[in-house]
């Protein structure tokens, strides 16, 4: 068990890292909520190699981190809406198994953007803000599909690795 | 990749596609309008077709020139609205989370308190 608490810690550094990188890409798509979301690797491969619940509290600790580190009080809140959201959708399907880690992946970058999306409705209570959505679902599947090759490549080469029972 | 991947992808791309469609085929109106909230109150509706600077409470500062909106200064930390692209068709909006301002385009509505004392 203590073997475990290790590996949760090292891939919440993991993740921290990413989410540091990911603050260091200076391009600026024109569209808020838009971007690569590297962090998320880590995420799908915990899901896939530890237990949900272990997926689900690096989530939120991730996010709790890079957002006191990196962002503020709402870009915590509109993260770990989309946080949620986007890893129940991938425990879901995952479970279901009729996608491959990629496929997976294309939903949780979905739901990432959906989630987010439906806070800011809440937030500024306006429908404007759906002039959004075509942009951000394109988006969330276009970085979903790449954060599923990468994890796909990944969670091949480590298969023999087990997170210590 | 799996073939239901690729059938996911092709989903999602048709929805996006979908509500594009919907936002482009909705009928342009001449003479529009820029309508301002703050924190879900109204706070303004400006010409479009007027240059002009609108400071947004001492917080945003909202440029209309060429019959384009474009969010010039913000005090908020991440300042997604200033990087946001200039926006001119109806419907489209520029948003500011941080400080709840949404900046919305409409076509022109008649009679507006604005409409008479511009």
């Amino acid at each position: 068990m203590k073997n475990r608490a290790a590996y949760f810690g090292v891939f919440t550094a993991l993740a921290l890292i990413f989410s540091y990188v990911e603050t260091l890409i200076p391009i600026q798509f024109g569209i808020p909520g838009v971007k690569l979301g590297l962090a998320n690797l880590i995420i799908v491969i915990m899901l896939y190699k530890g237990t949900v619940r272990e997926a689900f509290l690096l989530s939120i600790v991730r996010i709790l981190l890079s957002g006191f580190l990196f962002g503020n009080l709402f870009s915590i809140v509109y993260s770990l809406a989309g946080g949620v959201c986007s890893l129940l959708v991938m425990y879901i399907l995952k479970k279901r198994g009729t996608f491959s880690v990629i496929g997976v992946s294309i939903a949780g970058g979905v739901f990432h953007n959906i989630g987010q999306l439906s806070i800011a409705m809440a937030v500024v209570e306006t429908v404007a803000i759906g002039y959004y959505l075509p942009a951000l679902l394109a988006a969330g599947a276009l970085t979903g599909a790449l954060i599923g090759v990468v994890s796909d490549a990944v969670l091949k080469r480590t298969a023999k690795m087990n997170l210590g029972q | 990749m799996k073939k239901n991947d690729w059938i996911l992808l092709g989903i999602v791309f048709a929805a996006a596609a979908c509500f594009l469609g919907i936002w482009l085929l909705k009928p342009e109106s001449e003479k529009k309008q820029v309508e301002v909230t703050v924190d879900r109150k109204f706070y303004g509706t400006y010409r479009l077709d007027k240059d002009q600077t609108i400071d947004i409470g001492g917080m945003n500062v909202l440029v209309i020139e060429n019959g384009q909106v474009k969010m010039k200064e913000a005090d908020c930390p991440d300042l997604l609205c200033v990087h946001h692209k200039a926006i001119s068709k109806d419907g489209e909006s520029i948003i500011c989370l941080p400080n709840k301002i949404v900046v919305t385009i409409h076509g022109e509505e008649e009679n507006t308190v604005d409409g008479m004392t511009n």
